[in-house]
């Protein structure tokens, strides 16, 4: 079986562990106008259940 | 000897998946919406399609063949009686699956598949799209004109001669960008390469 041949050093572990980085997601404003709420896109509201733009939502929830 | 599907498998054995899937179909047809991972939606949705289908037809063999997959009678008896007239007229599309977001506990992405309850209307071809993407053709070519001409300008105050020259050559970069597109981006890098010529030639003036 294959084998690492050295110790990896503190460095080389806290510079890769360092790239390991949160991004905020991109929100959307929910399209009722009654919630107004951030939710993820292409996903229903969670505060109202709505999905879908303007013209045709449906409740989800 | 039978092949197993590509991608990942519901459940750990071929078996199990059938399994779920049956319940998830019964379920679907009982309750008419559920709620489920994603993936379990996406794999849901063809197998559920398949039986409305089935249902559709509505005699003894499809019933039969309904009732291999799902097991109980009194969910088949709804399908065949309540849920298939309401797609009488639906080619096909019966299931909607909506995300909404991953599941407290495991993260794991959640989704509603429902059956649809809206009467089907067919849609309406748009002919609006033909005349739209040939207008969309048209407007790019006197932008990169314009921009050519701008480029122009700016060597015609350091350089009367090149510019002179490059004016002949904008004539029939234009002459081009009237035939056709690929030509005329052509012109438009000739035209570039004049510029940065005509930049050293004033520099050195």
């Amino acid at each position: 079986m294959a084998v690492p041949k050295r110790k990896m050093s503190r460095s080389n572990t806290r510079h890769r562990r360092s790239q390991w980085k949160a991004v905020a997601p991109s929100l959307v404003t929910c399209a009722n106008p009654a919630c107004g709420a951030k939710h993820l896109p292409h996903r229903a509201c969670p505060q109202c259940g709505q999905y879908g733009a303007r013209a045709n939502q449906r409740p989800v929830l | 000897m039978p092949t197993p599907k590509k991608g990942a498998r519901l459940g750990g054995s071929p078996a199990h998946q059938r399994l779920i899937l049956s319940n998830l179909a019964t379920s679907l047809f009982e309750h008419g919406r559920i709620t489920t991972t994603e993936a379990k939606a996406r794999m849901l949705r063809p197998v559920a399609e398949r039986l409305i289908t089935k249902a559709k037809k509505g005699d003894l063999h499809n019933r039969r063949l309904v009732l291999r997959t799902i097991r109980d009678k009194g969910v088949v008896h709804t399908l065949f009686t309540e849920i298939a007239p309401q797609f009488a007229e639906r080619p096909g599309g019966y299931t909607r699956i909506t995300k909404i977001g991953p599941r407290k506990g495991d993260n794991a992405p959640m989704a509603v598949i429902e059956l649809v309850t809206e009467p089907y209307q067919p849609k309406q071809r748009s002919k609006a799209d033909r005349p739209a993407a040939a207008a969309t053709e048209t407007p790019a070519a006197p932008v990169v004109e314009e921009e050519v001409a701008e480029d122009t300008t700016a060597e015609d105050v350091l350089v009367e001669q090149v510019a002179a020259d490059e004016v002949a050559e904008e004539g029939d970069a234009t002459e081009a960008a009237a035939e056709d597109a690929p030509a005329e981006e052509t012109g438009t890098a000739d035209d570039a390469a004049e510029a940065g010529e005509a930049g050293e030639d004033a520099d050195k003036a």
